[in-house]
């Protein structure tokens, strides 16, 4: 028997949410197999790293408070990639606005409150991210510079200077010399609300509604699936491509940067060097899972990536995993994810092999 | 009796949904020309593409110098003699000429010994070719050149010709006919597709009519005329188009002046120093050989390269300046050439391919937020109005046969009862009966008092549809004139670049196109 | 010239050369008309199993060939998913680095801090006396071939036929398909020649430069060659221009970092590679000549028609 793929007459609606299950269930299955060829538990690794922290109404919160940032992140980067705007610097971009948010917060330290100062460190952080993202799109619409590699590039830079501020300007001057930021006061962070997480949880759900809403509803949202299915098609309708890379990047820029200040001023309380932990990356991975669509991002990318990442931690302490194994694990999702996108437009039909030839 | 060089018993395929080919059979002579001849869709090219191996049959028999033959790919056809020179060029821009054939060949020869092969093909047929040009820089008739000159490197026993023709000015058709008479008199098979009539008549010596993917007929050309022959084809009795008779034209409405454009890209052609003006109720046609600057012409009008004020005035205001949503909203509606990515998002469904450009005429959208009943409903009237087959309103566009969206994209502009419409090749690859519809709602368009401006390399659909016409060259618009004035030899003159008074005596289109079909 | 500047004309040939070694392959990967952005994760794929196969085998030669296979295997994995499934070739060649980043500190774990001998140079010692004899004959082998597969790629390219092939494909598959050559086929071979290429320029960083693990050791140089494709507008020996140009800047950042200049932070420096990038995608980008000498089909998933 052979296997042959055979196109459909149009598009199948039920495998665009089935196929990222499927991808869920063969990682699970060839993950268990690659993890025991390795000398782990395979079968209890998959488990742990899929299906575990969902059964476990301890890990709940954990939940909330990984997925949060992720869903914020990728539900921005969707539009981007909607449009063939391909913003892969989401994690500097999470960086600069961690920082300018944490600017902020230096700058307001020695105050005794004041209700406006968590909201300005929050437009202070989308806002950075935004001009950060801009960067990739003047390149882009100015000088054709692949925003690909630019908004990367960027990254890195972003990086090294989150280095150098902890290591200069910002140090905690009562830090014992740690390169890190003074811890925030209280009127600096997020507000914690018990049995849901810090409030960067609800407001990523309500973050995800409007995206939603903005997407499928309106004419912009037309005009980014427009200039993404067919650029051509959109100069002709009216929609200007180089606004759309604009919006698409800054938008994504500012989201990402907001949900750095959110990491900040939530479950961090300051600034520190190992503040990039790699959301901007893994956001990638939850966009597409969440197949561009923010409610898809939100139940199935930023939930599933939310478990392997509280998976993948006790994992590490239950069964000796090493932590790299979480990425593999996404990356793996990704692989299946991308393969079974062709049961979308092809269904599976077995052939006799000996036909098979002809 | 020597055997035929090439004979089809029951030759069929099928695709999923759609039979191409239903037991097709006919022989070729050694030496002869023999005509396909079908409309868009009737199986001509999934059947030479089995013959050249790009396909496989699903039953039947193809039979080579008397002898069954399978013919696994295209580089065994080759090998066995038969050569191709398809409608789209198989060429590669970046590269020369020369690279070009050497990728056509399945020999491998030094590029000096190439050259040299190359320059005696090219003598012996008169043909002319720089092989060290890259192929961006020639034109639509040199590329097909190369097409020619790479089939003919093989000594072929069959050359298959997929409509050679459609992008050819009428002289550079006498020219590809004496190299094809050549070719064929020294004893090579020609099989030549085509839907056009007296091209067919002018050269070949047999035809094989195709309809639905079936053979209905054969017959010699000479003896048919062409109205039996396009009944054959087209299963039915022609319908004449319904012009209102003896209309007024009314004032200028759309007046062009002066538009130059600068070609941005490195293949585009610059506009220089357009001027035409359209009155209300006429039909203006623009022909001229593609390549020419059509298409930059067309997204000039339409707005989507917007240029100077001055340039294109619609009612006297000037909106040369203005971007294409600006231009839709003053009463301007557009068709380009490309159906599939440019006219039409083919992933989208029909109500979402209604709000691409009939948002704002018809109040689809309501402060920024898209009404998606209202885009459903007015997708649900073009289809009905213009009888597209679709499932409906959220049927994806990709989904539709190319006739059916051709009518649907049309149906979108014609119902917003636009003051001006520039539609570019309305009918390129549709079916003669959604032509005919498509045809007859431009006129009633016109009637109503709109201007339309039609730009086609079909000058049977131009002869047809137009109260006036113009050609375009190399950019060059020549001044417009009623159609009635216009002789088919000058036009051909005109299309090749030969601008002025076209010298009464001068009968240099000796013409293949002698039954020229104002009688359609 | 004294000796420090021949020490330092030969760090920047090392650190040129592994740019070199991946973009040689990325640049035959897209002038195929694929685009794969997987090459830092098959370049760490590289890098890590050269460095444990060494560790095991003890033999240099062996770790070389296991590393340029286990590349290979890495990009099969990326043209499965965009040339037979026809996936997204940008979110594909990203899920490759990633892929690559997980599995190589995984497999790495073991390997922190462990070290290895130092792929030596292959000329005799007898030969590099001199300074300016050692700048000839005192490298890696790597570099000797890096410099070859350089004039290979553009003879290959412009002089054989297969390269006529494979640019043909790259520029229009549609016309490469139906004149008859095998599209999928000819961008399988690319795409494995480039996976060759990355884990060759991976095993560079773990066996040449730092014979000794650390997780993450090409730090971004997978990008960086990316953008040197880019910058060569695909000419091989642009390519190799480039690859020194910037093989350059980073030397002079860590030498700036040695000598402890007090100008910079060394935060400044570190970043400097990735400004310079940025500078020089802009600076060629927008001439007009690049964009026409991209391959026409770079990034377009092929799928014949019927």
């Amino acid at each position: 028997m052979l296997i042959e793929l055979e196109k459909r007459k149009e598009p199948s609606k039920a495998m665009v949410y089935l196929t990222p299950l499927i991808a869920v269930g063969l990682t699970m299955v060839v993950g268990a197999l690659i993890f025991s060829a390795l000398g782990y538990e395979g079968a209890r690794a998959a488990w742990a790293m899929f299906v575990a922290p969902l059964v476990d109404p301890g890990k709940w919160e954990d939940l909330g408070l990984k997925a949060a940032p992720l869903v914020m992140i990728a539900v921005g980067l969707s539009i981007g990639f909607r449009a063939n705007v391909w913003n892969i610097g989401a994690e500097g971009q999470y960086v600069v606005g961690g920082l300018a948010g944490t600017g902020v917060a230096l700058a307001t330290w020695h105050l005794d409150g004041g209700w406006w100062v968590l909201p300005l460190m929050c437009l202070a952080g989308a806002v950075a991210g935004a001009a950060y993202a801009a960067i990739p799109a003047i390149l882009r619409t100015r000088l054709n510079v692949s925003e690909i590699l630019s908004s990367l590039m960027l990254t890195y830079v972003a990086i090294q200077l989150l280095y150098w501020l902890m290591n200069g300007p910002w140090k905690d001057p009562e830090g014992f010399n740690f390169p890190q930021s003074r811890l925030f006061q209280d009127f600096q962070t997020l507000p914690f609300i018990s049995g849901v997480g810090y409030l960067n949880v609800p407001l990523s759900l309500v973050i995800a509604l409007a995206v939603w809403f903005v997407m499928a509803r309106t004419t912009f949202g037309f005009q980014i699936r427009t200039v993404g299915a067919a650029p051509q098609a959109a100069r002709y309708g009216g929609f200007s491509q180089e606004r759309t890379v604009w919006w698409s990047l800054v938008i994504g820029g500012a989201l990402a940067g907001l949900a750095g200040i959110f990491e900040a001023a939530g479950p961090f309380g300051q600034m520190v060097p190992q503040f990039p932990t790699g959301y901007g990356f893994t956001a990638i991975i939850v966009a597409f899972l969440g197949r561009l669509h923010p409610i898809g991002i939100v139940i199935l990318g930023g939930l599933v990536l939310a478990v392997t990442y509280v998976g993948g931690e006790s994992a590490q302490a239950t069964l000796g995993l090493p932590s790299s194994a979480t990425g593999v694990f996404q990356a793996m999702l990704l692989f299946f994810l991308l393969a079974t996108d062709i049961l979308i437009t092809h269904r599976l039909k077995w052939r006799r092999s000996a036909e098979g030839s002809a | 009796m020597s055997e035929d060089r090439l004979e089809l018993r029951g030759v069929t395929k099928a695709f999923p949904g759609v039979l191409a080919n239903d037991h097709v059979s006919f022989a070729v002579r050694p030496g002869a020309i023999h005509a396909l001849l079908g409309e868009n869709g009737a199986g001509k090219s999934t059947l030479v593409k089995m013959i050249y191996g790009v396909l496989h049959p699903d039953e039947g028999e193809i039979r080579f110098d008397g002898k069954p033959v399978t013919i696994p790919n295209p580089k065994a056809a080759r090998a066995m003699g038969i050569g191709m020179v398809f409608q789209h060029f198989s060429l590669f821009e970046a590269l020369s000429v020369l690279e070009n054939i050497a990728l056509g060949l399945d020999e491998r020869l030094s590029p000096a010994d190439l050259e040299r092969r190359i320059r005696e093909v090219l003598a012996r047929y008169g043909l002319t070719l720089d092989p060290h040009r890259t192929v961006a820089t020639l034109s639509v008739g040199e590329r097909q050149r190369i097409e020619i000159v790479r089939a003919l490197l093989l000594d072929p026993k069959l050359l298959i010709m997929d409509e050679p023709t459609s992008v050819l000015t009428p002289q550079e058709v006498t020219q590809l006919f004496e190299t094809l008479r050549a070719l064929a008199a020294s004893g090579c098979s020609i099989l030549y597709i085509s839907h056009k009539l007296h091209e067919i008549k002018a050269l070949c010596d047999k035809a094989t009519i195709l309809r639905g993917g079936k053979v209905v007929g054969d017959c010699v050309p000479a003896e048919e005329s062409s109205r039996s022959m396009a009944e054959m084809m087209i299963g039915g009795s022609l319908r004449d188009i319904k012009k209102a008779a003896g209309r007024t034209l009314g004032a200028p409405k759309f007046v062009v002046e002066g538009l130059s454009l600068e070609g941005t890209g490195d293949f585009d052609v610059a506009l220089k120093g357009i001027g035409f003006s359209v009155g209300a109720g006429e039909i203006l046609g623009i022909a001229g050989v593609a390549g020419n600057g059509q298409n930059e012409l067309v997204l000039a009008l339409s707005g989507e390269t917007p240029g100077e004020a001055a340039a294109v005035r619609l009612d006297g205001t000037p909106i040369g300046a203005l971007r294409i949503g600006e231009r839709r909203r003053l009463g301007l509606a557009a068709v380009p050439e490309e159906r599939n990515g440019h006219a039409a998002v083919p992933g989208f469904s029909l109500a979402d391919n209604a709000v691409l450009t009939a948002r704002g005429r018809k109040g689809l959208v309501n402060r920024g937020v898209i009404a998606a009943g209202k885009a459903a409903g007015y997708a649900e009237e073009v289809i009905r109005a213009f009888a597209v087959k679709a499932t409906g309103p959220a049927a994806t566009a990709g989904s539709l046969s190319g006739g059916n969206l051709q009518k649907f994209i049309m149906g979108r502009e014609v119902l917003q009862v636009p003051e001006i419409l520039i539609v570019s090749q309305p009918t390129w690859g549709v079916d003669a009966g959604a032509a005919a519809a498509i045809h007859q709602a431009l006129v009633d368009l016109a009637a109503r008092g709109s201007a339309i401006v039609v730009v086609s390399q079909d000058l049977d659909e131009l002869f047809a549809l137009s109260d006036s016409l113009a050609v375009i060259n190399e950019g060059r618009l020549s001044p417009k004139r009623p159609i009635a004035d216009f002789s088919l030899e000058e036009i051909g003159l005109l299309m090749g670049g030969v601008h002025g008074e076209a010298d009464q005596g001068a009968h240099v289109a000796a013409a293949p196109v002698v039954e020229a079909s104002h009688a359609h | 010239m004294d000796a420090m500047w021949f020490s330092v004309a030969m760090t920047i040939v090392a650190a040129s050369t592994p740019l070199l070694l991946a973009a040689l392959g990325e640049l035959v990967v897209e002038k195929a008309g694929v685009l794969n952005l997987g090459l830092e994760g098959m370049m760490l794929v590289g890098a890590v199993t050269g460095f444990a196969v060494t560790f095991a085998t003890g033999a240099a030669l062996v770790g070389i060939v296991a590393a340029m296979l286990a590349a290979v295997a890495a990009s099969m994995i990326f043209a499965f998913l965009t040339l037979t499934l026809a996936s997204n070739q940008v979110a594909t060649g990203l899920a490759l680095t990633i892929f690559g980043v997980g599995i190589s500190s995984m497999i790495g774990e073991g390997f922190v801090g462990k070290t290895i001998p130092v792929l030596g140079p292959v000329f005799p010692e007898a030969l590099a006396g001199h300074p300016f004899l050692r700048l000839l004959f005192g490298h890696s082998p790597l570099v000797y071939v890096s410099l070859v597969m350089t004039a290979v790629v553009a003879w290959f390219l412009t002089r054989s036929r297969a390269g006529l092939i494979l640019r043909a494909v790259g520029e229009n598959d549609a016309s490469a398909h139906s004149i008859g050559y095998s599209v999928i086929g000819v961008r399988y071979a690319a795409v494995a020649f480039g996976g060759a290429m990355a884990g060759l320029a991976g095993c560079f960083y773990s066996m040449v430069q730092t014979p000794m693990w650390a997780e993450e050791l090409t730090a971004g140089r997978g990008w960086i060659a990316l953008a040197l494709v880019v910058f060569s507008a695909w000419k091989p020996w642009r390519l190799l221009l480039g690859a020194y140009l910037f093989g350059t800047v980073m030397t002079l950042e860590l030498q700036a970092k040695a000598a402890g200049v007090g100008i910079f932070a060394p935060e400044f420096l570190a970043a400097l590679p990735y400004l310079a990038t940025i500078l020089v995608l802009a600076l060629i980008s927008s001439r007009r000549s690049v964009g026409a000498a991209a391959p026409a089909c770079l990034g377009r998933p092929f799928k014949p028609a019927t």
